[in-house]
């Protein structure tokens, strides 16, 4: 079977695709850092933070009215968000954070959750 | 073509079909659940037949109708900001692409997904204040680009039946 031009120009453009993104990843996971804090951010202001190695749970409350809320887990060395009053509470099926650079974003209630490393060292256990 | 009242109804009918798809797929449980956001992209079928079939123009017809009723029905302003962004950017790349001719559907399919899930982290990235996000976006392009290769052999076939219909 002839492969034709148009056929070759799409499998050099998805191939050109997932390779930026395969180099996107290992640069993100090669650099990526073990966090140690939590920070809440509403409208992309700081409003709290925590240590990532304290068990604790937060509400969050947004909204003009107080009217939202949603409710942060600090558990184990991860961050994850347990319940949200937002329709599609898509921010609850994220997956636990623990990573400088990770978040969970809920969108609706325009809240960030993002881990840090303040005076934190390259992951460890990836030399050990 | 030189029927506008049937051209009209004709693309009330594929923008309520597009709306649906949309609806459909909302409906379908999460294609991962540790990444929200990753979706098939099903009302992309429509648009970019309407590209092909119609031209640009009723692509935008289409596609804007269809936004403001999702908005208007399950959304609102925020969400609308969020879809349109992704909906702009992913119209106007898939409309050069189908222009410059080298590319099958397969291509503009792939470049319209991936500059969906672009346009929508911009949005977030500039709202929200957060780079971190581009993480994320590295995810969604490589979800994008899987949903948009079988959205585009859709679209192929899709065009090819219909070839014989004066629409």
């Amino acid at each position: 079977m002839k492969i034709s031009k148009k056929t070759k120009n799409d499998i050099i453009l998805v191939a050109v695709i997932l390779l930026i993104a395969a180099a996107g990843l290992l640069v993100a996971n090669l650099t990526r850092l073990e966090g140690n804090m939590v920070l809440v951010k509403i409208d992309g202001n700081v409003t709290q933070s925590y240590s990532l190695y304290e068990n604790r749970t937060v509400d969050i409350v947004t909204g003009d009215n107080n009217e939202f809320m949603n409710t942060l887990v600090i558990e184990d060395g991860k961050a994850y968000m347990s319940d949200a009053d937002c329709p599609d509470k898509i921010c609850k099926e994220h997956r636990p954070i623990s990573y400088s650079g990770e978040t969970i974003v809920c969108l609706p209630h325009r809240i960030v959750i993002e881990i840090t490393a303040e005076n934190s060292v390259p992951d460890l256990d990836a030399v050990a | 073509m030189k029927n506008s009242a049937k051209k009209t109804a004709v693309l009330g009918i594929i923008t309520s079909v597009a709306l649906i798809l949309a609806y459909l797929e909302a409906l379908l449980p999460p294609l991962m659940a540790s990444v929200p956001g990753v979706k098939m992209g099903l009302p992309n079928l429509v648009i970019i037949f309407v590209l092909y079939k119609f031209g640009f123009k009723e692509a935008v017809a289409v596609s804007g109708i269809r936004l403001f009723i999702v908005a208007l029905l399950f959304g609102n302003v925020m969400t609308l900001a969020y879809s349109a962004a992704g909906a702009v950017l992913s119209l106007i790349l898939m409309a050069l692409l189908k222009k410059i001719n080298s590319f099958s559907t397969i291509g503009v399919s792939v470049t319209g997904a991936v500059a969906h899930n672009l346009g929508q982290i911009l949005v977030a990235v500039f709202l929200f204040d957060t780079i971190q996000l581009g993480y994320y976006m590295i995810i969604l392009a490589i979800t994008g680009t899987i949903a948009g290769v079988f959205i585009g052999i859709g679209a192929n076939i899709l065009i090819k039946r219909t070839s014989s219909l004066k629409i």
